[in-house]
């Protein structure tokens, strides 16, 4: 078992030799995840994966990627959806253009959701979404569009419960034991890494959402996120997180309006 | 095992319970005091809705505030909090929650042994934790990891769980201090 110390040391390892700052990651859950990939590897001691991590930066590439959570699925909380649906994309459809930011997109399965509400809304051809992860190896799955079969009948039924009124297939084309959407979905993305730690802001957006994430950072790294985004969002626009996240822990909540018991904000 | 059972040093209370809790857990809730000494964490396995009903029903029958976590929120005495469904609920050092979306583990999010072990990191020998009724061997490791951190291993008596497989893996494979039945378990809580 890997102790706080070490756990220290090997953030520290990162941050000097990589440039990966982890600093600010919930201790509690960066921990299990580190003792989860130390055992899954077998490393016989905290010595022997320190030194892998050091001087092997293939192996820093699968670190990243198992230190990092990136479980996701389509239309996940259908009743988020199913706000975004009615509230939120009404609103900022009257826009000219649409701007959305989804940070810390996973595997992409949230951004075609938001493109198949975004089309069922007449609006796709006038949005463009930006779609970032710190993890190079799930976007270039989200990039694809391509997603598991198995999974359909609980993502068609989160789109039914989401409000959706199309038959769910047909917005995917399946081959073996996985489906492809339809490109005109991935035509108004745009994938790119992007790490909300020391990364800055580089557009502003109507709508962002960053679900699911900001649980990973203890509060100081938290607010500093919510910093960023407050920089990127013009007065008006949206702000969602996931299910149980909240901006009550950040000096910026006062500049926001909480949509009722939903976890989206909407700047002042 | 008569020092272990001076509650006096007790911070913290998690109960984990799967098949046949529920009723175990309402039982416990409805006749806790209000002004509790320990902070009461409740990890129960469910179905992925993302219903906060079980929340309200566990809040109308409690004196005492019951809240369901929210990321970050703090561990606070008197309160008693429920994990919500499809996140695994962990203790930072600082006292305070923190929620973990990764795979689940013993097929369940939130996992009673993840919840165990991460209180026995934060909380070392002032917790105690209670395992109940349950089909699954879920909450037997984070037993082991309670034990090695000195806090107090409790699990309900088998004879009275709904589902005993889960209490029967623990006693044998776990040092459980304490077998209880439900009226057992309300006079610890209530004692602290
Ligand atoms: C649990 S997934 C959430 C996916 C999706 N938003 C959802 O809610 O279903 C968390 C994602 O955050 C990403 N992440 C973690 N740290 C990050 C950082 N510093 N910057 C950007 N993304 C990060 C992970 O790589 C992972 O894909």
């Amino acid at each position: 078992m890997i102790q706080d110390e070490e756990v220290e040391v090997l953030i520290n390892d990162l941050f000097e030799l990589y440039g990966y700052d982890f600093t600010g990651y919930s201790k509690a859950s960066i921990k299990r995840r580190i003792n989860r990939l130390f055992i899954l590897d077998s490393f016989p001691s905290f010595a022997e994966f320190r030194y892998r991590l050091k001087f092997d930066s293939t192996y820093l590439k699968r670190f990243v990627e198992e230190i990092t959570v990136n479980v996701t699925e389509m239309f996940r909380d259908p009743l988020f959806y199913k706000t975004l649906r009615e509230e939120v994309i009404p609103t900022i459809g009257t826009k000219p253009f649409i701007r959305i930011w989804h940070a810390g997109c996973s595997s992409g399965e949230e951004v075609f959701s938001m493109a198949v509400l975004l089309h069922e809304a007449n609006l796709l051809h006038k949005s463009l979404i930006y779609a970032t992860d710190i993890n190079p190896n799930v976007l270039e799955k989200a990039r694809k569009g391509i997603f598991p079969l198995s999974q359909m009948k609980q993502y068609s039924e989160n789109y039914i419960l989401s409000g959706g009124k199309q038959d769910f297939s047909s917005y995917y084309t399946a081959n073996y034991d996985r489906v492809k959407f339809d490109e005109s979905f991935a035509s108004r993305m745009i994938f790119s890494t992007h790490n909300l730690v020391c990364d800055n802001s580089f557009n502003e957006f109507d709508l962002i959402l960053c679900r699911n994430v900001l649980i990973y950072f203890d509060v100081p790294l938290q607010n500093r996120v919510f910093e960023l985004f407050d920089a990127s969002l013009s007065n008006l626009s949206y702000l969602a997180l996931g299910s149980k996240e909240t901006m009550k822990f950040s000096g910026m909540s006062n500049h926001y309006r909480q949509l009722g018991k939903e976890k989206i904000w909407r700047k002042n | 095992m008569e020092e272990k059972l001076d509650m006096s040093s007790t911070e913290i209370i998690v109960i984990g319970g799967s098949s046949g809790s529920l009723d175990v857990v309402l039982k416990i809730i409805s006749s806790v005091k209000k002004d509790i000494a320990v902070a009461l964490v409740i990890v129960l396995h469910r179905k992925t809705t993302t219903d906060s009903a079980l929340s309200e029903l566990l809040a109308i029958r409690s004196v005492a505030p019951v809240k369901e976590v929210e990321d970050k929120d703090p561990v606070l005495a008197g309160n008693i909090y429920l994990a919500p469904s499809d996140y695994h609920l962990l203790f930072e050092k600082k006292h305070i929650f923190s929620l973990d979306d990764s795979e689940k583990i013993n097929y369940s999010r939130p996992s009673i042994d993840v919840t165990f072990e991460s209180a026995a990191e934060a909380y070392g020998a002032t917790v105690s934790a209670i395992l109940l009724s349950g089909s699954n061997a879920d909450g037997t490791e984070g037993l082991l990891a309670i034990h090695a951190q000195g806090g107090v291993t409790i699990v309900q008596d088998p004879e009275t769980a709904g589902f005993p497989y889960m209490p029967q893996q623990a006693i044998l494979n776990a040092p459980v201090d304490y077998q209880m039945n439900v009226s057992e378990m309300i006079e610890y809580i209530n004692n602290k």
